[in-house]
């Protein structure tokens, strides 16, 4: 099995693997470098348990090699908290009751994040089209809409008090 | 409990306080058993049986053990060596752990081969060759109750047929008497199909045996790892597993719904495995592996007959039902009840005669009969009852909602002895009808139907009005392999007035660290942000039953109001030698107790508390803290109305939800925003098998729906908009009148959308639909009455 040297940078930290050609990237950031917050649901690209920010663009990183992500910028859920202060979209899971178990919700907010980076002020269908790949067994989606919905707002909100500075 | 009597900042009952458990999960640092990552752990995987049924003639391991990385092959030859290649299962059958002789479904486990990493063990599995020699198989619970049908069980002697059990209740003359004289009766076979739960999480655990302490620690997906730790206790107690020296510990849990109750046999291979090699071991099923193999849910052929008078009076219930449980009875049921709590199928209505039946099957399937989300076989029986009615209605050409309303247990006939046995609490079933029906605008719809009927367009509306039953349970009836089902409470007051709570359940999701603290919060005042609410540790947590069935809030739930009430009756007598007064002066009001007549004369639950560790009086125990092991008197009956509004599209048969109003009566509410929440996922997983679930298997017993490609769970797309509401019945019998919620809406939905695509479709003669009503069924439907576009 052939190895590669990798670069890549995870969360804004330069990191380098050896790695074998099969190595998954979800198992490359769980396994090596113990960010766990990105889980594993169903190996197949179906439930987006594993997804994670490639060059700002939401992947599964079940069917993603860790040699694909060499030379790229990768965001993980661990990355979304900055100096000290939630996400707007980790403040809008907590205040809509967006997550129940939490084991879909970090691949759930990392795909809600590339949306709203996409569209600021997206409709509720345009969250449920885009949270379509993200399955959660325990809330039913509506509180996760909210949740979008908040974090919509609130972003909104904090780009024009920067706007106003 | 409409105002709370605690402030925001106390956060007791009625408050919908922000979860506690939900800082760690939104960064990603929740601690589920994949994330946990030993010294020195090695990996383990599955080698998996192509045929539902076949000899095994030989295992080779020879090239799997050349795989770089590879440490061992398990077989059951190797565990039989330690008499564990069988095990039992919790409804007094056995099931194999690895196979000896032959394989009785697809995805049986085979073998498990040991490696140094995950890759090198999925290597190691590619490489064990098994040499199989296919039997027949029977996938039919039908054609395996024939005579001639191969017998599956060869393992037990004398077993002649494919029968596990017969299992009945009432009167079956008097209520065959009752049908023969009724004005009308109506007979309908109604099958519900086996599903799986699929929660996020698949099952897995880490084993790590330390050999030098003797001590077993199992990381575990459990609903119930108390029960767990007894029963590895009683199943390797021989090779010296003994249970002060083994410690299950539940982590975060992602998604349970009945699934993580049973005892699956990779976590004894993974367990066997860390014993013997003395390394921890993980074993972490993938997702198709998951589908394939674990525990299923439902599985129900039932035939109903329900009599009635010409006015609607319903005056007999009969119900036969096959249940095919795979090739072991492994469901998660009380010993007693095989049917589980099949006998709640008279629902919210008031009948003199009932008699149910059922009769387990043997089949080449993987084992079936655990919950999905309900109380054990609840959404059955509620499912039975809420389609019938509507057949009735029909026959009778009544309003399913008049009919309902003639047939309701009225609010002063509770307690209610149901003529099959249960003592439903309280309920006000006509009072949550109403409500939903004022809700959704009922009049406005039944005139909108009419109009589109004449326009050739599809429109139904469909009516479910359940009443559950959870909360296992009293100790005279319910037990677990002879374990009574209580639940407990451990709490401890700190001397500077924080408290320590732990329970014997384990949330997977439900926010018990939220919610139980609430009740500690409401109970003595101390604000729920500091009450640390601790669930899942053997080692430390006291012993229960788990969470399952709806049970938490009724069981462990009550025990932690009574610990704390425990610890009020030792802070009074504290207060009153502060105080220096008698006891019977002192009057409690949230937080403190103060002098009758001299409210300014108080002292806080946390004065008290120091007082406890610094200033107890001379004769007393130092220390504030108390245990309850809540034994409950009754089971609780939670119910709820809902109405479903659905359109069909003439071109595809594909069913719209437009509209599904869901008024829910939980009793007293701890968190408003989580009851809500729970609903939601309820009803969505109620949803989904009335709509897009199911597992079928072809005549070979290979499985339809074994991925994510195949099992369609509903995604946001697929799912509605909820209009939730509620009304407030409490049960008189728990310590704060709550009732439980978690399962209230996956057992109170699918009726609720069946009976609104049957309406829909009514006038065209269409009686009955089985679940999940797919777009293909209907489209059919539709092309065979000539009403396809």
């Amino acid at each position: 099995m052939g190895k590669h040297s990798i670069q890549l940078t995870v969360n804004g930290v330069a990191q380098t693997g050896e790695v074998e050609s099969r190595l998954l990237l979800v198992h490359f950031l769980r396994e090596r470098l113990r960010l766990t917050g990105t889980h594993i649901g169903c190996d197949t690209t179906h439930c987006g348990a594993c997804t994670v920010l490639l060059d700002g663009v939401p992947v599964k990183s079940c069917t993603v090699l860790a040699v694909q992500a060499d030379g790229r910028d990768v965001t993980t859920v661990e990355g979304l908290e900055k100096d000290g202060k939630l996400d707007p979209i980790q403040e809008g899971f907590f205040q809509e009751h967006g997550l129940q178990c939490g084991y879909c919700t970090p691949g759930m907010m990392m795909t809600s994040c590339a949306l709203l980076k996409s569209n600021p002020d997206p409709t509720e269908g345009d969250i449920r089209r885009a949270i379509s790949g993200n399955l959660c067994r325990c809330t039913g989606y509506n509180n996760i809409i909210k949740a979008v919905q908040h974090a919509a707002a609130a972003t909104r909100t904090r780009q024009q008090e920067a706007r106003a500075r | 409990m409409a105002t709370p009597r605690t402030s925001p900042e106390v956060g007791g009952m009625g408050h919908s306080i922000k979860r506690k458990e939900d800082p760690r999960f939104i960064r990603g640092k929740g601690n589920y058993v994949d994330d946990i990552q030993l010294p020195g752990m090695l990996h383990m995987d599955i080698v998996r049986s192509p045929f539902a049924h076949a000899k095994i003639v030989k295992i080779d391991s020879s090239k799997a053990l050349q795989v770089p990385g590879v440490l061992a092959v398990i077989t059951g030859e190797t565990l039989k060596q330690y008499n564990l290649h069988w095990m039992p299962t919790l409804m007094s059958d056995t099931q194999m752990v690895l196979p000896i002789e032959k394989v009785m479904y697809q995805a049986q486990e085979v073998a498990a081969v040991i490696a140094t990493g995950r890759y090198a063990a999925a290597d190691g599995v590619e490489a064990v060759e098994v040499e199989y020699d296919p039997l027949p198989v029977v996938v039919d619970p039908f054609k395996a109750m024939e005579p001639g049908a191969p017998v599956l069980r060869t393992d037990k002697e004398g077993k002649k047929d494919n029968h596990i059990f017969h299992w009945e209740v009432g009167d079956r003359q008097a209520t065959e008497k009752a049908l023969g004289g009724a004005d009308v009766v109506v007979e309908q076979n109604i099958y519900l199909p086996r599903i799986h739960v699929a929660s996020i999480e698949t099952c897995g655990c880490v084993a790590d045996f330390d050999r030098v302490r003797g001590k077993l620690t199992v990381y575990m997906t459990t609903q119930a790892p108390h029960a767990i730790r007894t029963v590895i206790a009683l199943v390797a107690g021989h090779v010296g597993l003994s249970e002060e020296k083994i410690r299950v510990v539940s982590p975060d849990i992602g998604g349970g719904f009945g699934g993580k109750v049973p005892v699956y046999p990779g976590y004894v291979i993974a367990i066997a495995a860390s014993v013997v090699i003395g390394k921890p071991v993980k074993w972490v099923e993938d997702r198709m592996e998951n589908l394939q193999a674990d525990s299923f849910a439902r599985d129900y052929h039932i035939r109903a007959k329900l009599g009635a008078k010409k006015d609607g009076t319903m005056t007999a219930l009969q119900i036969k039902t096959i249940a095919d449980h795979g090739y072991a009875d492994a469901a998660a049921n009380p010993s007693k009840f095989p049917a589980g709590l099949f006998s709640v199928c008279t629902g919210s209505y008031g009948f003199a005669h009932a008699f149910a039946e059922v009769d387990g099957v043997y089949t080449n399937k993987p084992p079936g009969g655990i919950a999905y989300r309900c109380s054990f076989r609840v959404t059955e029986a509620v499912h039975a009852i809420e389609r019938m009615t509507d057949v009735l209605a029909q026959e009778l050409k009544m309003d399913p909602a008049d009919l309902r309303f003639k047939n309701f247990i009225p609010p002063e006939k509770f307690p209610y002895k149901s003529v099959l046995g249960w003592e439903y609490d309280s309920g006000n079933y006509a009072g949550a009808l109403k409500k939903a029906m004022d809700i959704i605008g009922y009049p406005a719809l039944r005139k909108e139907q009419a109009e589109k009927r004449k326009k050739g367009e599809f429109m139904g509306i469909g009516i479910s009005s359940f009443t559950e039953i959870v909360g296992a349970g009293p100790s005279k009836d319910f037990d677990i392999l002879g374990i009574k089902m209580f639940d407990s409470c451990e709490l401890r007051i700190h001397p500077t007035g924080k408290a320590t709570a732990r329970f014997g359940t384990k949330s997977q999701g439900q926010g018990h660290e939220t919610t139980y603290a609430q009740i500690i919060a409401e109970e003595l005042g101390i604000p729920a942000s500091q009450v640390e609410v601790e669930e899942g540790d053997t080692d430390t947590a006291p012993y229960g039953l788990g969470t399952y069935a709806s049970r938490s809030t009724p069981t462990a739930g009550a025990a932690g109001a009574i610990a704390a009430r425990k610890v009020r009756e030792k802070a009074k007598k504290i207060a009153a030698h502060l105080l220096e007064v008698a006891e019977d002066d002192l009057v409690w009001e949230v937080g403190k107790f103060s002098v009758k007549g001299a409210p300014q004369k108080s002292k806080t639950i946390q004065e008290i508390a120091f007082a406890a560790y610094t200033n107890h009086p001379q004769g007393m125990e130092a220390g504030l803290e108390a245990v309850d092991y809540y034994d409950p008197p009754n089971l609780t009956f939670p119910f709820g109305s809902y109405i479903c509004v659905v359109d069909i599209d003439r071109g595809t048969g594909e069913v719209k939800i437009r509209r599904f109003v869901a008024v829910d009566d939980c009793g007293n509410i701890i968190n408003p925003m989580i009851v809500d929440g729970q609903i939601h996922g309820g009803l969505t997983m109620g949803m989904a098998p009335a709509l897009m679930e199911e597992i079928t298997y072809d005549e070979s017993g290979n499985i339809q729906g074994g991925s994510f490609m195949d099992y369609l769970v509903p995604t946001a797309m697929e799912t509605p908009k909820w209009e939730t509401d509620k009304t407030v019945t409490p049960s008189p019998h728990h310590p704060f009148g709550a009732k439980g919620v978690g399962e209230s809406a996956t057992v109170g939905a699918p009726p609720a959308i069946a009976n609104a695509v049957v309406d829909a479709l009514s006038h065209l003669g269409v009686k009955h639909i089985d679940i999940p009503i797919t777009p293909e069924k209907v489209w059919k439907i539709l092309k065979e009455k000539g009403a396809a576009e």
